[in-house]
């Protein structure tokens, strides 16, 4: 009787693991060295260029519609003057159990082959349950049909759609440049290699605390630092498994923070 | 359902079939025709009043406005970051709530051969469907590209895309227009002979609308079985479709990770829920339409004297899941419950409303213990809207406690709705208006042939013996 509730069990388990989990391409990985990292936000400003995103202004900005797809989250600890100031990068974590993707209507996130979670903008009706679900906060929605003021617009980034307003949007670790990485190396008849990809936040980090690379490849840096003793992953109690690992920094007094 | 009739045809006594049922002593059967068709072809000043109020309302405060959003964007809203839902699904929650109770009423009272169900289920049963139209725009409002709203439905297309069924949104879309299209076929079914005893009393054009909807009714014995038979399978149908269907909509909130939405209680709670604001709903509504319409034979005290017990069952059933899920959440002592608990309970502004649908819907409806309550109309229509008001709010602190305070502080903002949410509000009380105020005048609201079940046959003066 027991063998046979174990069984039902397992069986039960085996149904939760969405089916992509043994046949992806690639486990785009980001590894953030939270030791490394100054909180200087470069990375915010490339990922502002790189991925065409709009400035919403004073005004939207104070109703929290800023659309930084990447930003760095600050916290403070304590009363003066013992305070501690603490920060973390947080962008779309690409959880391969995303709550997201279970969300959308219409498959306008899904999964891919390279382990990515991804937003189709042109599928997108706009129902807003994606964002709502997704337990970082890392989803942005085109409010308004925004404008590059003359003569910024020749700024656009020509790899990137730039989208319309009633789409939900976010990280794409960079999907274009991985797009183009995987052309390019389909053209030379060779696997990608590690480190031939950098998405614009890891390239333009000035301490170089962003890594990426593929997790299925053992020889990558991403996995050999996502074995380091200080690995943690954000809100992972709540089992999306996201793909975004940290580093945990450490202290003046040889502790080890979160943040 | 087939008229047959207690009367006592030996003696010629009659008796109605429940004594408690007043409407038994004094109408005739022609009265009763001569009632309800004149709701329908006799229309005063007030009337025409009330629909133009209603109809410029929907125009001014809802089209307008919606268009505006159209145009410019969903950003003219009050929505931000974390807070991607508010008033819209506020109001989508609360309409499908309104539409709970009157077809599931009338199917539970059909079913347990109810009598004093007669002479409201139809107007009950029009609410509901108009109410989950109001609803279903709702759904359209909030989204951010409605012209693609098609896309939702599983039509075939070139391109080979496809619905996502494990979306909640998904089963909701499914749920809400089964939902919707039965709930019309009962209304449709069980007007079928009134609409043929309209039919034989008007003229003009509407002798020729009502000829077509009574499907050539004649009333003769095997119509009067296949009618029984066919309402009796959807009164059965009904009773699941209407648990499941707000169990659904609690899902859209439920199968998430968001605390304060994430909830196991939350199916029964909703659908607790949804029934106790949609009987608020019918008693409001009842009060007004009885009044206006002039039907206080039909619709009397004895009906809300009912309707107050059932409100007192459903705010007990309401409090008691309330409480549960507020101490479950506080023993757990989980951060992010907690969280949520606080600033649902004790922050300003939320507080105020908390504690006003605490008042509203657990303390007042104790006022039905009492029979006086419960036959006063005054005490009938502070009750109802303030259960109506308090379950608004249930839903509205819902979302807006709960998004707000997701797992990441850094991203914790609060949402305060704009005048454009606000209005669609007010619009989509004008909407139902609209749609019932033209449901009174295009169609029997108070069933005929039911009502006359519970009068006595016609008998000859000084008859009784045939």
């Amino acid at each position: 009787m027991s063998g046979f509730l174990e069984r039902i069990a397992g069986k039960l388990k085996s149904y939760r693991e969405p089916g992509y989990y043994t046949k992806l391409d690639h486990k785009w990985t980001m590894v953030i060295d939270l030791d490394k990292c100054n909180g200087c936000e470069a990375c915010v400003v490339a990922c502002y260029a790189e991925n065409n995103l709009p400035v919403v202004g004073k005004e939207d900005c104070a109703k929290s519609r800023a659309f930084s797809w990447l930003r760095i989250e600050r916290y403070v600890e304590g009363e003066y003057p013992d305070v501690k100031v603490k920060f973390i990068p947080v962008m779309c974590q690409q959880c391969m159990k995303a709550p997201c993707e279970t969300g959308c209507p219409v498959y306008a996130t899904y999964h891919n082959q390279d382990g990515l979670n991804v937003q189709v903008y042109n599928r997108c009706v706009g129902t807003f349950t994606c964002a709502t679900y997704c337990t970082y906060d890392v989803r942005r929605f085109n409010w308004f049909t925004y404008k590059w003021p003359k003569p910024l617009e020749a700024q656009l980034n020509p790899d990137v759609s730039v989208r319309e307003m009633g789409v939900m949007e976010k990280c794409t670790f960079c999907i274009q440049r991985i797009r183009s990485a995987k052309d390019k190396a389909k053209d030379e008849g060779k696997p990608v290699k590690d480190g031939d990809i950098k998405p614009a936040c890891s390239q333009s980090c000035p301490t170089g605390a962003i890594y990426f690379g593929d997790l299925q490849d053992p020889e990558s840096i991403v996995a050999k630092l996502a074995k380091s003793p200080r690995r943690y992953r954000l809100l992972e109690e709540l089992n999306a498994d996201p793909s975004v690992i940290y580093l945990k920094r450490v202290m003046g007094d040889g502790t080890t923070s979160h943040e | 359902m087939a008229p047959h009739h207690t009367s006592d045809y030996q003696t010629g006594e009659l008796k109605s079939r429940d004594l408690s049922y007043p409407t038994g002593g004094g109408i005739s059967y022609k009265e009763v025709n001569d009632d309800v068709v004149r709701t329908m072809t006799q229309t005063g000043k007030w009337y025409y009043i009330a629909l133009a109020g209603a109809v410029s309302g929907f125009l001014a405060f809802w089209i307008l406005p919606w268009a505006y959003q159209i145009y410019t964007g969903q950003g003219v809203t009050g929505l931000n970051t974390p807070d991607f839902w508010g008033i819209y699904l506020t109001n989508f929650v609360f309409w499908i709530g309104i539409s709970h109770s009157g077809t599931l009423l009338s199917a539970i009272l059909f079913i347990t051969k109810t009598p004093w169900r007669r002479s409201i289920y139809r107007s009950a049963e029009a609410m509901t469907f108009f109410s989950v139209a109001t609803a279903a725009v709702f759904i359209f409002v909030h989204m951010g590209r409605p012209w693609n709203f098609y896309w939702t439905v599983p039509y075939p297309n070139q391109r080979s895309l496809w619905l996502n069924f494990q979306s909640p949104l998904m089963f909701d879309v499914f749920a809400i227009s089964t939902y919707a299209t039965s709930s019309m076929i009962f209304l449709y079914f069980g007007s079928i002979p009134d609409l043929a005893a309209v039919r034989d009393r008007v003229t003009g054009w509407r002798k020729q609308i009502y000829s077509m909807l009574a499907l050539g009714w004649r009333g003769t014995d095997s119509e009067w079985h296949w009618l029984f038979k066919a309402y009796t399978f959807f009164a059965v149908f009904i009773i699941p479709l209407a648990v499941s269907v707000h169990s659904i909509v609690s899902w859209d909130f439920a199968l998430s990770k968001v605390p304060g939405l994430a909830k196991t209680i939350f199916a029964p709670y909703f659908v607790v829920g949804a029934i106790y604001s949609g009987s608020a709903g019918i008693v409001t509504l009842m009060i007004i339409f009885r009044k206006a319409m002039k039907l206080e034979k039909y619709i009397t005290l004895n009906h809300f004297d009912k309707l107050g017990m059932l409100l007192l069952v459903m705010s007990l059933l309401w409090s008691y899941i309330n409480v549960i899920e507020v101490f479950t959440g506080w023993y757990a002592n989980t951060s992010p419950e907690n969280e949520t608990l606080i600033y649902r309970m004790f922050t300003t502004p939320y507080a105020y409303m908390f504690w006003l649908m605490i008042f509203t819907n657990t303390i007042l409806p104790l006022l039905f213990i009492f029979k006086k309550c419960r036959t006063s109309i005054l005490a009938c229509v502070v009750v109802s809207l303030g259960i109506n008001v308090g379950m608004w709010l249930e839903r509205y602190l819902i979302l807006t406690t709960s998004l707000p305070r997701k797992f990441l502080p850094y991203m914790w903002h609060d949402y305060i709705p704009s005048w454009v949410e606000i209005s669609m509000t007010l619009g989509s009380f004008c909407f139902f208006a609209m749609l019932f105020l033209l449901f009174v005048k295009l169609w029997p609201s108070v069933s005929i042939y039911e009502v006359k079940e519970d009068i006595g046959i016609p008998m000859r003066k000084g008859g009784g013996h045939h």
